[in-house]
């Protein structure tokens, strides 16, 4: 009587709704590396261009060093959290993080991640080598995207336009439903004057450093 | 988004909101004049949106020494005829909860309505309590917002609701509403101008005791009087607009009821899946509109109740079946179908709604060995205390101190509290052993000490002293208790994001306010042996424990030193790691643990961009591998 579809691979629904511009991103990291406020931007780009958007954010421990993921669903979405499997992107600030968000994540996921590891102080278990989640990563998605986001945001003027380069990344991708000057007007209205120019740079390097 | 926005922005002017903020453009909306809080995730960023804007708003705002005040504070400004907003996180309704309950009996003039955020899955709480069991033991009505659009205007319609009926109305978030970010599009804003020389307006309060003082005289028919605006709103929820249905089929086979967040997940599912499930909302959930329900299911074969925390909806919806003799299965948490506790997501409530429907397909994806070998084995990120933190040296010098003194950990007992210390419970300092609320620390302290023959150490911020430590202070040299009582003075409300408390000389809207003495009240409470003792300073701490230690009456220390966090404070230089002194001992690693400190590649490595310059660790290390920056 039912089928089960997951989320991301229905392009319509009962009401013969045209659902080309869904597209869900589960953004992960760690504390302090700007992940709401690029979330935020990317959510407010969408709604600039008449699209439904809803965004989960988990507030409390992130100024602790403690894991921080939003989730985005672009589209005609109820819930602000992307069913397990369904992400269309999974954009990663850390690499041990892009381990931990995976649930999120199918086959046909892109998987965008920053390779600069942030080693936990007292840790339980060793960290794993950048390399080997980068190799075991490949061998189970199809679309899988490392980059070193963190010496990008250095060469464009500071560590702390990380979050820059990723937005520049996920902007590259050629289902991501928005336009790259909306995401840029979005982020000139989130972002102070001053740092608009550096933060035009990394969008931009991370915008290559996928598409090129 | 510019936050001004939310006081400047026109009607029909959209913005991409935070729950939180949403509920802020519904409170300046709704024209309110009076607002007071006392801060909790996840209601907090309501306050520190409102702490902003209050001037601009016309709207006198405090952050209130804890929920109950704010409470009083609401229903007295409700009862001059102002319209007042309080908020907090759930577990805050225990807190204001005896004032609470008497504002239904006595009602309001001006419309007054409390927030409260619900908290599944416990992301920032000690419990999971569903705050809509409130509005049944107090008698009043709720509303579930489950969007950002939803929230701002359940608040701005729940000031006319509570002003037409004279009875304050509680507005119930969750963790996912109330941090949930959407397109909110503004609407009307009421004029609350100033009629007088403050920039917020005021009211009058016209006497009569048979309305607002309870004795038992009048309180009886207060209670009369409460039940019948009950019946009367009834009448209002079965009709609702927040109350409605949404046909996917024309089945009458299956139904689903939902509210909230739950309702989010339930609706997306039914949706994806192509589901012949009708869905009845309730937005407005108490009264319960028993006749909306009983209309929605009664010619369904089966029924699905999708509610977040307790089964109330599904009760309420069994016992309107019993009451109507109606032929129609329930499957909801009680039957086993939906989880009892913890949040839900679409994941869960589809795997539910399987139980009954067979519709999914297997999706499980396989992975290579590989990938589940790594993930099984990442390093896990919990959260610490910030390099720098206050909270690290004190704990470090304490147990130094217990150690020194030959007392084994066993022997003594740390009853801890809430807020960004409660984090000593992890290894190294293992520093909580015992926690039941805001303020518990003193109680427990009272108790263990006559209990048990254990050394007992109480640890309460700042924040959470003023807010309930302070009585059972008095409690403790009353009735002559024996414990350690450490205050961990940061000058600031750091866990919920740094907002000012009765220690610091601001207040909510940022003005000049007068400081109230921690050291001071302690010695009006009686207690003989008050420190102060900066916690950098690892002598002085030791010393000070052992010597308090040694006592046998009730023992205040106060640790103070400012939160790392706090804004505009003074960057010290970061440690320097000398290699040739080094003897690898790890001391400062393993006991210490500091996040600025790592052993990598066995060499002692520090994180200059972290290390706050606190220089705790050049204390800890006896070699001189470690070395101030200055």
């Amino acid at each position: 009587m039912f089928a089960y579809r997951s989320v991301n691979m229905v392009r319509s629904n009962q009401e013969g709704e045209i659902m080309d511009n869904y597209y869900s991103i589960y953004i992960c990291g760690v504390g302090g590396q700007g992940i709401i406020k690029t979330s935020t931007i990317i959510g407010e780009a969408a709604m600039n261009q008449g699209l439904d958007v809803v965004m989960s954010e988990i507030h409390g421990m992130s100024q602790r060093g403690g894991s921080v993921s939003t989730e985005l669903k672009i589209g005609g979405f109820n819930s602000s959290i992307i069913p397990n499997q369904s992400a269309d992107m999974l954009l990663s600030f850390e690499p041990v993080e892009t381990m931990r968000g995976l649930d999120k994540a199918n086959s046909e996921t892109k998987i965008v991640f920053n390779t600069h590891p942030i080693i936990p102080s007292s840790t339980d278990k060793p960290y794993p080598s950048v390399d080997s989640i980068t190799k075991t990563l490949k061998e189970n998605f199809k679309h899988v995207l490392p980059i070193d986001g963190t010496q990008l945001a250095i060469d464009a003027g500071s560590v702390l336009a990380l979050n820059m380069v990723l937005l520049g990344a996920v902007t590259a991708d050629d289902k991501f439903p928005l336009k790259k000057e909306s995401v840029i007007d979005a982020m000139k209205n989130n972002l102070k004057p001053k740092f608009h120019e550096m933060n035009l740079k990394a969008i931009e390097s991370g915008y290559n450093s996928i598409k090129g | 988004m510019n936050l001004k926005e939310l006081v400047t922005g026109s009607s029909g002017e959209k913005q991409f909101l935070l729950g939180n903020e949403a509920a802020v453009r519904g409170v300046i909306e709704a024209g309110v004049s009076i607002a007071a809080t006392y801060p909790g995730t996840p209601s907090s960023e309501i306050g520190n949106v409102l702490s902003v804007l209050a001037k601009d708003a016309n709207i006198y705002f405090e952050f209130s020494t804890n929920e109950k005040v704010a409470m009083e504070v609401a229903a007295t400004a409700a009862a001059s005829g102002l319209r007042s907003f309080t908020f907090m996180k759930h577990v805050g309704m225990n807190v204001a909860a005896d004032s609470f309950m008497t504002t239904a009996y006595s009602g309001v003039t001006g419309g007054m309505v409390i927030l409260s955020a619900d908290d599944p899955s416990l992301f920032s709480s000690q419990n999971e309590q569903d705050t809509r069991n409130y509005a049944r033991l107090a008698n009043v009505p709720i509303l579930e917002p489950s969007n950002c659009q939803e929230v701002k205007d359940m608040v701005k319609y729940a000031f006319d609701l509570s002003e037409q009926f004279g009875l304050p109305v509680i507005v119930r978030t969750t963790t996912r509403v109330s941090h949930m970010r959407g397109v909110v599009e503004f609407g009307e804003i009421n004029d609350n101008s100033s009629n007088n020389d403050n920039h917020w307006k005021r009211g009058h309060f016209n006497k009569d005791p048979s309305k607002y003082v309870p004795v038992p005289a009048f309180a009886g028919d207060m209670h009369v009087r409460l039940w019948d605006k009950i019946h009367k709103i009834g009448d209002l929820t079965n009709k609702s607009k927040y109350n409605y249905n949404i046909e996917f089929s024309d089945d009458k086979e299956y139904g689903l009821i939902a509210s909230s967040s739950a309702y989010n997940y339930a609706y997306d599912v039914v949706k994806f899946n192509n589901l012949n499930v009708n869905i009845l909302k309730l937005g407005f959930s108490y009264p319960f509109p028993q006749d909306k329900v009983v209309e929605f299911i009664k010619d369904l074969d089966e029924v699905f109740v999708v509610e977040e925390v307790d089964p109330i909806i599904e009760r309420e919806t069994l016992s309107a079946i019993g009451a109507k003799n109606l032929d129609v299965i329930v499957h909801g948490k009680l039957d086993g179908t939906f989880p009892l506790y913890h949040e839900f997501n679409s994941d869960i409530v589809a795997e539910g709604l399987d139980k009954v429907l067979n519709f999914k397909q297997d999706g499980t994806i396989k992975y290579s060995l590989g990938l589940t070998k790594l993930q099984k084995d990442l390093p896990s990120r919990a959260p610490v205390l910030c390099a720098g933190c206050p909270h690290r040296a004190m704990y470090y010098g304490i147990n130094i101190a217990i150690d020194e003194m030959g007392l084994k950990p066993e022997e003594v007992i740390f009853a801890s509290d809430i807020g960004c210390y409660t984090l000593g419970i992890n290894p190294p300092y293992n520093a909580a052993d015992y926690l039941l609320s805001m303020g518990s620390s003193v109680g427990d302290g009272c108790g263990f000490s006559v209990s048990t023959d254990q050394k007992v150490a109480s640890f309460i911020g700042d924040s959470t002293f003023f807010h309930s430590g302070v009585s059972p202070l008095i409690n403790a040299v009353h009735n002559k208790h024996n414990f350690v009582l450490t205050v961990l003075d940061n000058r600031i409300t750091a866990m919920t994001g740094g907002q000012p408390n009765p220690g610091i000389p601001v207040d909510g809207m940022g003005d000049d306010a007068p400081e109230i003495s921690i050291r001071k009240l302690a010695l009006a409470c009686g207690c003989e042996y008050v420190r102060v003792i900066n916690p950098f300073n690892l002598e002085q701490v030791i010393k000070t424990y052992k010597e308090a230690f040694q006592r046998d009456d009730t023992v205040v220390i106060i640790s103070k030193a400012p939160c790392t966090l706090i804004k505009g404070l003074a960057k010290k230089p970061p440690v320097n790691f000398v290699e040739g002194n080094c003897n690898y001992c790890d001391k400062c690693v393993n006991e210490l643990a500091c996040p600025a400190i790592s052993k990598v590649n066995g060499k002692i490595t520090i994180d200059k961009a972290q290390c706050d310059g606190c220089n705790v660790c050049i204390q800890v290390c006896k070699y001189g591998a470690l070395e101030s920056g200055r």
